[in-house]
């Protein structure tokens, strides 16, 4: 068996076969995998008995569950209104010239993503973004150099 | 209407001397009956926007038939400027599983679900320490009652309680046609019973109280206290609990940076009330109740405002009905059209007119709100969407 | 009576049972309430929002198919609110939409062109957010997608999941970047796509249309060295006439003889042969695999199972690729005619089959599909080099100028121009068992089958799969070890009728010998390709007229068809034989499920 195969399998183990257990599945391919293949989703499909269309399009309702490769670590930056007023702008240069890529971009290494969400919870701290499923806030340029040096040299 | 002023509570992040599971134990002792009256009396309305009875919610989800019912903490705390739901699963998580446990024995319910959004993820870990505990004193008192967390995946819409049990039932977070309401049919065609995480507490810290000391906090029709997310141009940004019915201005004075122009009150789903209004407008009175409160000051441009709204709106609809899917971005294209000139100052009047068949015709309170912010803002800062 | 409930709308008092929509109580009012989204075949999706009324004390307007008829609710369906939203609803779907109507396949038959000619639409009061479209789809041989066109009623979704538990086409992306698209947004040709065409037919525009190829017949009648022939299906001969004027269930198949001959084709022949042929090769089939199973002890696979509904055959090649053993080898009448059409016919007319261009009018989709599967090249030749659509006929009549109405009728050409009503009946669901049953009963007993006037009513309408049996009793000596054996039938149509039998076989508990399977709901007469719109009520017409067919003609069995007999006689020989089995059986191929 392939090894997306077993993850599906272990997936379907755990969460079962009705169409209620569908996106805990689709999150455990994300979070292994970091997006959903297609090889993934035909393979949930088999196994919940719907079809891969199905399967497509709940996926793609959804922000957090990517149908395109994405990076170790995928930062997405908070651009709602308070965010945006706090330096967002500036936050989010800061990491495109640190990544060198573009907001929707993966790094070449495969291992940042970098893209722009709504409302993540932390207005009051703004400007915040997640990395994974951490929080950081209250972003300034200097502060967003001190997390990426560490994700790039500790993680 | 009896004036407030503003005050500051401290009951929903109070530590009690009766632990959770003290309140637990002695409120199911109680008729459900009883139970359920003392949550009609409070007023207590849900927290979380819609402002629905809590007290008669529970008493459609005890008088349904089918089983077996389903309780559903609703913590896809998604409206922008909000983040009170957070604080509370972050700081009193066990108040939420006491609210959830005292709904489940007056309606019988067996199953609860807390659907958490993605953005929160790392509070899995604690929360379900606290549900491990939560299951064993459940079990201790004899209540039938399991809870298990479901994991949003990032969809604002998902906050719409019928999109919300879609989303759990694993498809597209697409709202449903109501009737028939979750408390007839919901996840998975049983009856279930969608509250927020702030009304959970509430409920139970009424059943602590009761309603007649809850209901001495707060107007009459606004009774109790509540959380506001406060953030934007304040120096005190973050979460209190206010008694409700103050006026913006009284909100104003105590976190307003001394500029301020406007306040969102509500979330981009509520109204913006500009420095003419503070006087005049009660905080939570005919508008959303979610409880978030953006302030800005003089610096801001409001056409910057609405615009980063409308971005969201139309990003975050589900897409599934006309007025909402093609309004949002009419709205959007509109603001940007008379603003680069290409359209005139007066299309302002055709996109009014626009929101408010939104209002009457989208099928989810999404659609139907986006005119709450969309008209307060053009109405109050005409001048600043055309120049 | 308790489960009634009154309430008036636009103040015309209305009666109707509990749980009704205002939307269908308003039809029993005779009040007209424009919709979009809604189609009376699917369930309520509530999404478009156009059919919304006002409903005394309630705050906002509601979508009347959404909502259900309360006692003593007062409704208006045309009050100033209402039309200015409705208005404003429509400008909004048409400041979405590719607004080309005049070069569109729909115009004129459009629901959004309808909406926005009642309403007035001005194309200015909204800014158009037409998303920048990726080309029109066209990899598939049957179904072309234009997203452009695309209302997003979501009708198409729900047509291939309730109808056709097929699910390739969903909803994806979501707010302004929701859309109708397949898996992965693969092209329509890289997907479970059966061809079947009910999508197209569902689609209230034009983002969902037949693949076009009457240009490249046009152009072929134009070339004098080309003999192009045409045969027609017995559904187109009921369903043409709606786009040409006549009421639904109309036959007009004597006008339409007389006008593909005027427009040029050099023989105009009739699909009914083959159906005919099909039932003497696929009759021979049954009783072979009978005797093989009870005589020879053979595993053999049964029940047997139908193969002229190409939409089907794929289905079942995608979905139970392990069961195909079970499908009858036969071709489809229109293959079938297709590769006599380059040997027998070539030689008795004298013609080089690399002249002959044989078209078949067709109800269907995936018919043009099928004339394209590699398999289809027996006679040396593609069989059939074109399938069109019932509405290609009619856009190709009306493209000709013919005053059709007026016509004079005349007969299908010979030489493979005779049927009967056997063979008519094969457009109806049912109706290939009934012919069936017709013939292989009286092969077996030497006697009419035992309905009153052949007709077996069990396998007729519209529920979803009906059965029916018979004792066989009396039997001549070379179908003695049949003797006193219960044949059981099942009819099946749409396919998700045809899921619930192929899971029973898949199991191993059909009860049946022979299941007659056609893909679309209420068989050919609601094929993929037959005019839009169709709908139960417009199905039980058009069945009407194909029973109305049948029983106005003289030879109602197949094995009566003196053509068929000169063709056996002259050619094939005998059912099953050598020829047939080149020209007439096919195979099968296991496609993937996903």
């Amino acid at each position: 068996m392939a090894d997306i195969q077993v993850l599906v399998k272990e997936l379907v183990n755990k969460y079962g076969t009705k169409r209620e257990a569908l996106i805990p599945i689709l999150q455990g391919v994300v979070a292994s995998e970091r997006y959903l293949s297609s090889e993934a989703m035909i393979e949930i499909a088999k196994e919940l008995d719907i079809s891969a269309a199905e399967v497509y399009g709940t996926a793609t309702f959804y922000s957090f569950l990517e149908t395109v490769p994405r990076g170790k670590y995928v930062i997405r930056i908070c651009r709602t209104i308070v965010c945006e007023m706090n330096g967002k702008k500036d936050v989010l240069k800061i990491l495109e010239e640190i990544l060198k890529i573009k907001v929707g971009e993966t790094t070449m290494d495969k291992k940042f993503s970098l893209l722009e969400t709504n409302c993540i919870g932390w207005c009051h701290q703004g400007p915040a973004m997640l990395i994974n499923d951490e929080v950081y806030s209250q972003l300034t340029s200097d502060k967003v150099r001190e997390i990426i040096q560490d994700y790039i040299r500790n993680k | 209407m009896a004036e407030k002023t503003l005050k500051k509570v401290d009951i929903i992040f109070a530590e009690y001397l009766v632990s959770p599971y003290k309140i637990l134990e002695e409120t199911i002792k109680r008729p459900k009956n009883e139970i359920i009256q003392e949550i009609l009396d409070s007023g207590l309305r849900g927290r979380g926007g819609a402002g629905f009875p809590t007290g008669l919610k529970w008493k459609f989800g005890a008088s349904a038939k089918a089983e077996p019912k389903y309780i559903v903490c609703n913590a896809d705390e998604g409206e922008p400027g909000t983040f009170k739901d957070r604080e509370i699963l972050t700081k009193v998580p066990r108040k939420v599983f006491l609210g959830m446990g005292i709904c489940a024995f007056v309606t019988g319910a067996t199953k609860g679900i807390l659907y958490l959004r993605a953005e929160y993820n790392y509070l899995i870990p604690s929360l379900n320490n606290e549900l491990q505990i939560f299951h064993e004193k459940a079990k201790l008192l004899g209540l039938d009652f399991n809870i298990t967390i479901f994991s949003g995946s990032g969809a604002y819409v998902c906050g719409e309680e019928t999109a919300l049990i879609e989303s759990m039932e694993g498809k597209r977070g697409e709202p449903r046609n109501k009737p028939p309401f979750p408390v007839q049919s919901g996840y998975l065609g049983k009856p279930t019973i969608v509250n927020n995480v702030e009304t959970f507490v509430s409920a139970s810290m009424v059943c602590r109280i009761g309603a007649v000391e809850y209901k001495k906090l707060g107007t009459e029709d606004q009774s109790g206290s509540k959380l506001f997310s406060i953030s934007g141009d304040t120096h005190k940004a973050g979460v209190y609990e206010l008694e409700l019915g103050m006026k913006v201005s009284e909100f104003v004075e105590e976190f307003g940076d001394g500029d301020t122009k406007a306040v969102q009150i509500g979330g981009v789903a509520g109204v913006c009330v500009p420095r003419k209004n503070f006087e005049a407008t009660i905080i939570g009175q005919g508008s959303s109740s979610g409880g978030s409160t953006m302030v800005f000051n003089s610096t801001r441009s409001m056409y910057n405002v609405l615009h980063n709204y409308l971005e969201f709106f139309q990003e975050e609809s589900c897409g599934q009905c006309t007025p909402c899917r093609v309004g949002c971005q009419q709205l959007l294209k509109g603001i940007e059209a008379i603003k680069a000139g290409t359209k005139p100052a007066e299309y302002l009047n055709q996109l009014m007119k626009l929101t408010e068949t939104m209002k009457l015709t989208a099928k989810c309170g999404l659609g139907q709100s986006v005119g709450n912010s969309f008209n307060s803002i053009v109405t109050n800062f005409r001048e600043e969407m055309i120049y | 009576m308790e489960n009634l409930i009154n309430l008036t709308i636009d103040g015309i008092d209305v009666q109707v049972e509990r749980g009704k929509s205002i939307l269908e109580a308003a039809k029993i009012a005779n009040v007209r309430i424009p919709t979009l989204c809604h189609h009376d075949d699917l369930c309520v999706a509530g999404n478009c929002r156009v059919c919304v009324v006002e409903v005394i004390g309630r705050p906002r307007l509601e979508a009347s198919c959404a909502v259900p008829a309360e006692d003593g609710m007062k409704v208006l369906t045309s009050t100033p609110k209402v039309r200015t939203a409705r208005k404003d609803i429509v400008s909004l779907l048409v400041a979405e939409h590719n607004t080309q109507c005049t070069t569109c396949y729909r115009s004129t038959n459009c629901e959004l062109q309808s909406l926005s000619a009642e309403y007035n639409i001005d194309n200015d009061d909204y800014i158009s957010v037409l998303k920048p479209q990726k080309p029109i789809d066209k990899s598939s041989w049957s179904v072309e997608k234009d997203d452009s066109k695309c209302v997003r009623c979501q009708r198409c979704v729900r047509t291939c999941a309730e109808l056709q538990h097929v699910n390739a086409l969903t909803a994806s992306g979501k707010g302004n970047h929701m859309k109708i698209s397949t898996f992965l947004e693969l092209p329509m040709n890289d997907v479970v796509c059966t061809n079947c065409g009910q999508c197209i037919t569902h689609c209230p525009t034009g983002a969902l249309t037949e693949r076009r190829y009457y240009s490249d017949i046009w152009e072929a009648i134009g070339d004098p060295t080309k003999h192009v022939i045409i045969n027609t299906a017995p559904s187109v001969r009921v369903g043409l006439g709606e786009m040409l004027g006549f009421p639904i269930g109309t036959r007009v198949t004597g006008k339409m003889v007389t006008a593909l001959k005027k427009m040029g084709f050099d023989s105009v022949l009739d699909t009914d042969f083959t159906a005919d042929l099909t039932i003497i090769e696929e009759g021979s089939e049954f009783l072979q695999r009978l005797e093989d199973a009870l005589v020879h002890k053979k595993q053999v696979a049964l029940p047997m199972l139908t193969s002229c509904s190409p939409g089907w055959v794929k289905f079942i090649e995608h979905m139970y690729p392990n069961h195909l053993d079970h499908l009858s080898t036969c071709k489809s009448p229109q293959q079938m005619f297709g590769a006599l059409a380059k040997t027998y016919y070539a030689e008795k007319m004298g013609i080089k089959p690399e002249n002959i261009v044989s078209v078949a009018g067709m109800p269907c989709a995936a018919k043009k599909f099928e004339a394209n599967r590699p398999e289809m090249k027996s006679s040396g030749y593609q069989d059939v080099d074109c399938g069109l659509t019932t509405r290609e006929l009619g856009h190709m009549i009306k493209q000709s100028g013919l005053d059709f109405t007026n016509l004079q009728e005349s007969h299908f050409d010979s030489l493979m121009g005779e049927s009967t009503g056997a063979a008519v009946i094969f457009g109806a669901t049912g109706g290939v068992m009934e012919a069936a049953l017709r013939t292989v009963y009286e092969l077996i007993t030497g006697r009419p089958v035992p309905f009153e006037n052949l007709n077996i009513v069990p396998v007729r309408g519209l529920e979803g799969i009906k059965e029916a049996s018979v004792k066989l009793e009396n039997c001549l000596p070379k179908y003695s070890f049949l003797e006193g054996v219960e044949a059981r039938f099942a009819v099946a149509h749409g396919l998700k009728n045809a899921r619930i039998i192929m899971d029973q076989i898949a199991k191993g508990e059909s009860p049946y010998h022979f299941i007659e399977v056609m893909a679309c709901p209420g068989g050919c007469i609601g094929g993929g390709g037959q005019p839009i719109p169709t709908n139960n009520a417009i199905r039980r017409k058009r069945i009407e007229a194909i029973y109305a067919e049948d029983e106005g003609l003289a030879k109602r069995k197949s094995h009566d068809n003196e053509e068929l007999k000169k063709l056996y006689q002259d050619f094939l020989k005998e059912p099953l034989g050598h020829k047939s089995h080149k020209l007439l059986h096919t195979k099968y191929r296991k496609r993937n499920r996903y």
